[in-house]
């Protein structure tokens, strides 16, 4: 034995696999061990699929009751034949963690407020915001109500569990997903407190803007006095065209919501002065204030082939992999098709063989908040009815990877968890103690919603589904083979006094509580109406005839709404190509009532030869906002630009920041008011600005920008816009970047910089089903796979694949058919 | 005195054999990643080699497992993981750069693990 070069070597040897073994630091991450990642036996090769892989299987499974049969198309869609119900879910969590498990339980450690224990303290400020809203809670609370009450409910989920975990216990670690190698950590058990989770997340994305919105609201009517705020936020929106026609009787409300007593200054400040803010620490992003959707149905009166077509394309953040995962379920019972969400049994939007349904956000406000006085620090005890009631506490015990547990002391009160306090302040929150009242936490079936809908025969049908329906409250739109089209707005909807809840109410007291839920049957609904179609995206359900508020109007976008109406309106002798065109139409409907607006007040004498140029790019625009035009950029820089120009100056003392007045607002001005005082910039104290001015001032100001962005060769639409589909993580290399394509906010293609049409459907009610569908992504969650992001081409070029809904013989012959994955029970 | 053919017969054979070995040990996804520097480490004590041999042979039996399994890998995936990967790590997106690392790796850590194992016994 050479010791010394034998200890040296060894030395060397064992350092350098155990460096090798390590996460490193870089930045504020950390890399994957690299040793691990880069072996080709257990790393990041293992999942490097091959392109031409054979799909084929056979699988032992005990938990099953009888065979299953899935055929996956060319697409990697699994058609799921199975002989009895809770069979076909246990196969459907199968295949959601064979494809998309590291997004599961990603998305639910999101919910969860679980990404500390893998990320480190960095993501801590997103976790405790999570917990103290009460996530797990409102989780908590369905799981316990469906356990008890829903016996159906709870086999489904359990089976669908089942399935999952059948995956996980024969996934060698070698084959975990690539994310979990890339970040070091592994997955766990999925549990059916999972599956509620994760629909909790849905609803705090789809509801959950007032947890920040109602207090970007206080500070800002606090910060510009109500008088001025009411002129900037106003909730009159003169253009509106909403969901259920003008004009449309309402029947008496069962419940007349009644303002308290001395509200107007205790509550809506009416006559309060500005106070000032500071700031603090972080906040974790808010819902996507352009989460929304467009869905419309046309009767067969408007259709070429007599029959109904449905159109559904619901708008969220854009990711890989995908929030969706189309799937096709046939059992004794019922066969459906359609969308899912990993993480979830049945399908979400689709169709069965006798009708089709969508959804798009209702927009409501259902969460609200009430300050709170604690009797002292212990927040034992708060005052409520004149009295000192105790609160209970409640624990979350928030992991954190390298780092100590941090522990969440709530106090739960009559309105729900004390989610701001002494110890849990954000910049918007302003040190007060606030409990947050949400719908969302309160126990829901909403499963069954999906579960009842992907078996109805007939409109009764889908009527007791969606009844069914609480949190996020959404527009359901419904057509049956029969002939029947149908629109309702449904879910655990607040009887509101107006502007109840737009900002944090007084929680001293129960006169300000909530003063009942409407009832299902006060829900705005259409059925075969006279101009022969229904529709929804995002806009006003109602009009101010409606007995109950519904919510502050920036919750409620009032462009795509008028589009698609107009659009139907005009329309006859539809076919499904002509509503795949509608779906991807980028007409700016916001521009061609602003441009000119614009022009009105744009002076051709007072502007720079620069200036002068870019106005007529605008003014020669088509009104399209298509991927090439660069009038489209010249205008929404224009716009913008006048807009910071008549109100940056009222909002720009504010230390926090405070929302920006919606466009209509302006507009609005524009057309009826010359002369409106918010034009005037305070910051100029002999002076008083005009419209005029501020509109050409606002002209030189963006043709600054758009002179850079010339240079840049950034004018054109879609370069500028930079539409991306961003891997969860938002690692560039595992996402979809710089994508060619048009559309926008206010556009019927809804598509912005990161978010837009995550699912587009069209559902022609023919005897044999013809539908079509995509979604920016692809069936696989693995990056490593063609089917990564198969579809993110074709759905930037406004293309359908033409889905394939067969019964199993049929399905079997079609060409289309490329693999056999068997379940057996042995 | 040895003669030069069964020198390098001894470095083929254990060459191959670290290739072998290693690439048995990796096909149980349980041992962890680095269970060849055992392997290599043993086959250096059973197989009396000079030091520089030794390391040749363990790293040439690494290296040529990593450098092939990633090869075969990445061209029926068409280089569609290791671009991403190879723009995740600083390599510019270069799957050739990622499958030299990948190598490399195996090619050290190999020839370390039998070279610390030839010290064991004296080489005659």
């Amino acid at each position: 034995m050479r010791l010394l070069p034998l200890l040296a070597s060894a030395i060397v040897t064992i350092g350098l696999t155990t460096v090798l073994n390590m996460q490193l630091p870089i930045g504020s991450t950390k890399s994957p061990r690299l040793g691990y990642f880069l072996s080709p036996q257990h790393g990041f090769w293992k999942n490097a699929e091959k392109v031409n892989a054979n799909f084929d299987a056979s699988i032992v499974a005990n938990d099953l009751k009888g065979n299953v049969d899935v055929y996956m198309d060319d697409r990697l869609v699994p058609h799921i034949y199975a002989d009895n119900d809770e069979d076909a879910y246990f196969v459907q969590g199968y295949l959601h963690a064979k494809y998309r498990l590291w997004q599961m339980d990603f998305q639910t450690r999101v919910a969860a407020g679980r990404l500390s224990e893998i990320a480190g303290a960095d993501k801590l400020s997103i976790d405790r915001f999570f917990r103290r809203l009460g996530m797990v809670y409102g989780a908590e609370q369905t799981e316990a109500y469906i356990n008890e009450h829903n016996p159906v409910m709870k086999a489904t989920v359990d089976a669908y569990t089942a399935g999952v975990n059948a995956f996980l216990k024969q996934l060698s670690p070698e084959d975990l997903p690539f994310e979990y190698k890339l970040m070091n950590y592994a997955p766990e058990e999925w549990t059916p407190k999972k599956t509620y989770l994760f629909l909790m997340f849905m609803s705090y994305d789809l509801t959950g803007r007032s947890a920040s919105a109602d207090l970007q609201l206080t500070n800002t009517r606090d910060y510009l006095g109500y008088d001025l705020f009411n002129t900037l936020y106003t909730n009159q929106q003169d253009s509106l065209d909403p969901i259920i026609p003008k004009g449309t009787l309402f029947a008496q409300p069962s419940i007349t919501p009644m303002q308290p007593i001395g509200a107007d200054i205790a509550y809506l400040k009416k006559q309060d002065s500005s106070t000032n803010a500071s700031a603090v620490n972080n906040t974790p992003e808010a819902p996507d204030k352009n989460n929304g959707s467009n869905n419309w149905a046309v009767s067969g009166s408007k259709t070429k082939s007599g029959r109904p077509i449905l159109c559904s394309d619901p708008h969220l953040g854009l990711n890989l992999p995908s929030l969706w995962y189309e799937v096709q379920i046939t059992t004794p019972t019922h066969s459906t098709y359609g969308a899912s969400f990993p993480g979830s049994p049945a399908v979400i939007i689709g169709f069965n063989d006798s009708l089709a349904w969508g959804v798009t956000n209702a927009g409501r406000d259902v969460l609200d908040y009430y300050e709170l006085k604690f009797k002292d620090s212990t927040q034992k005890e708060y005052w409520f009815n004149g009295n000192w009631q105790p609160t209970t506490n409640r624990q979350e015990v928030i992991k954190v990877k390298d780092s100590a547990d941090v522990i969440e002391n709530i106090a739960m009160t009559h309105w729900g968890p004390a989610m701001f306090d002494a110890h849990y302040q954000n910049p918007q929150s302003k040190g007060r103690n606030l409990a947050v009242k949400w719908t969302g936490l309160n126990a829901s079936t909403g499963v069954e919603t999906f579960y009842k809908l992907n078996r109805a025969k007939n409109f009764d049908d889908y009527l007791s589904a969606i009844s069914l329906w609480k949190c996020p409250g959404q527009n359901f739109v419904f057509a049956s083979k029969t002939g029947d089209i149908a629109i309702k707005q449904q879910g655990s909807f607040v009887a509101r006094w107006d502007r109840q809840g737009d900002f944090i109410m007084p929680g001293q007291d129960s006169s300000y509580d909530w003063q009942g839920i409407i009832p299902n049957d006060e829900n705005p609904m259409i059925k075969n109406p006279e101009r022969g179609f229904v529709s929804s995206a995002n806009q006003k359900s109602v009009d101010p005839t409606y007995p109950y508020y519904l919510g502050t109007a920036s919750s409620f976008p009032l462009y795509r709404g008028i589009s698609v109406n107009k659009r139907l309106g005009n329309m006859n002798q539809i076919t499904a190509k002509d509503m795949q065109l509608l779906q991807t139409d980028n007409y700016n409907v916001f521009a061609e009532a602003a441009r000119p607006a614009l022009m009105k007040f744009i002076d051709p004498t007072l502007l720079s030869a620069d200036a002068s140029r870019m106005v007529s790019l605008m003014t020669s625009w088509n009104l399209y906002n298509n991927e090439n035009e660069k009038g489209i950029t010249v205008f929404k820089i224009i716009w913008d630009s006048v807009e910071t120009s008549v109100w940056g100056d009222e909002l720009a003392g504010s230390p926090i920041p405070l929302t920006s007045p919606e466009s209509y607002v302006l507009l609005d001005q524009m057309n009826k008011d010359s002369n409106w005082s918010v034009a005037d910039d305070i910051t100029t104290k002999n002076k008083i600005e005009t419209l005029k001015e501020q509109v050409n001032l606002g002209v030189e100001k963006a043709t600054k920008i758009l002179l850079e962005l010339e240079k840049e060769n950034k004018l054109s639409w879609s370069t500028f816009k930079a539409t991306r589909v961003s891997h969860l993580t938002k690692i560039p290399a595992l996402s979809r970047l710089n994508l060619p394509i048009g559309g926008g906010e206010n556009i019927i293609n809804a598509t912005t910089e990161a978010h837009g049409p995550s699912w587009r459907m069209v559902v022609h009610l023919t005897d044999e089903i013809e539908a079509y569908g995509l979604y920016p992504g692809g069936q696989s969650g693995n990056p490593g796979s063609p089917y990564y992001d198969t579809f993110v081409n074709y759905w930037a070029a406004g293309k359908y694949y033409r889905l394939l809904f067969l019964p199993k013989e049929k399905l079997v012959a079609n060409e289309r058919t490329k693999w056999h994955i068997q379940f057996k029970t042995i | 005195m040895k003669t030069s053919f069964s020198i390098y017969f001894k470095l083929v054979l254990t060459l191959i054999l670290s290739a072998l070995l290693a690439y048995a040990v990796g096909l149980y996804g349980n041992l962890p990643w680095w269970s060849f520097v055992v392997t290599n480490f043993i086959i250096a004590i059973i197989f009396i080699q000079k030091p520089v041999n030794a390391f040749l042979s363990g790293a040439l039996g690494i290296g040529f497992l990593w450098l092939g399994l990633s090869l075969v890998i990445d061209n029926q995936n068409q280089h569609l993981l290791s671009t991403k990967v190879a723009n995740i790590l600083p390599l510019n997106g270069s799957y050739a750069k990622l499958i030299a690392i990948t190598t490399l790796i195996g090619f050290l850590l190999g020839g370390l693990a039998s070279l610390s194992g030839s010290f064991i016994r004296k080489s005659k």
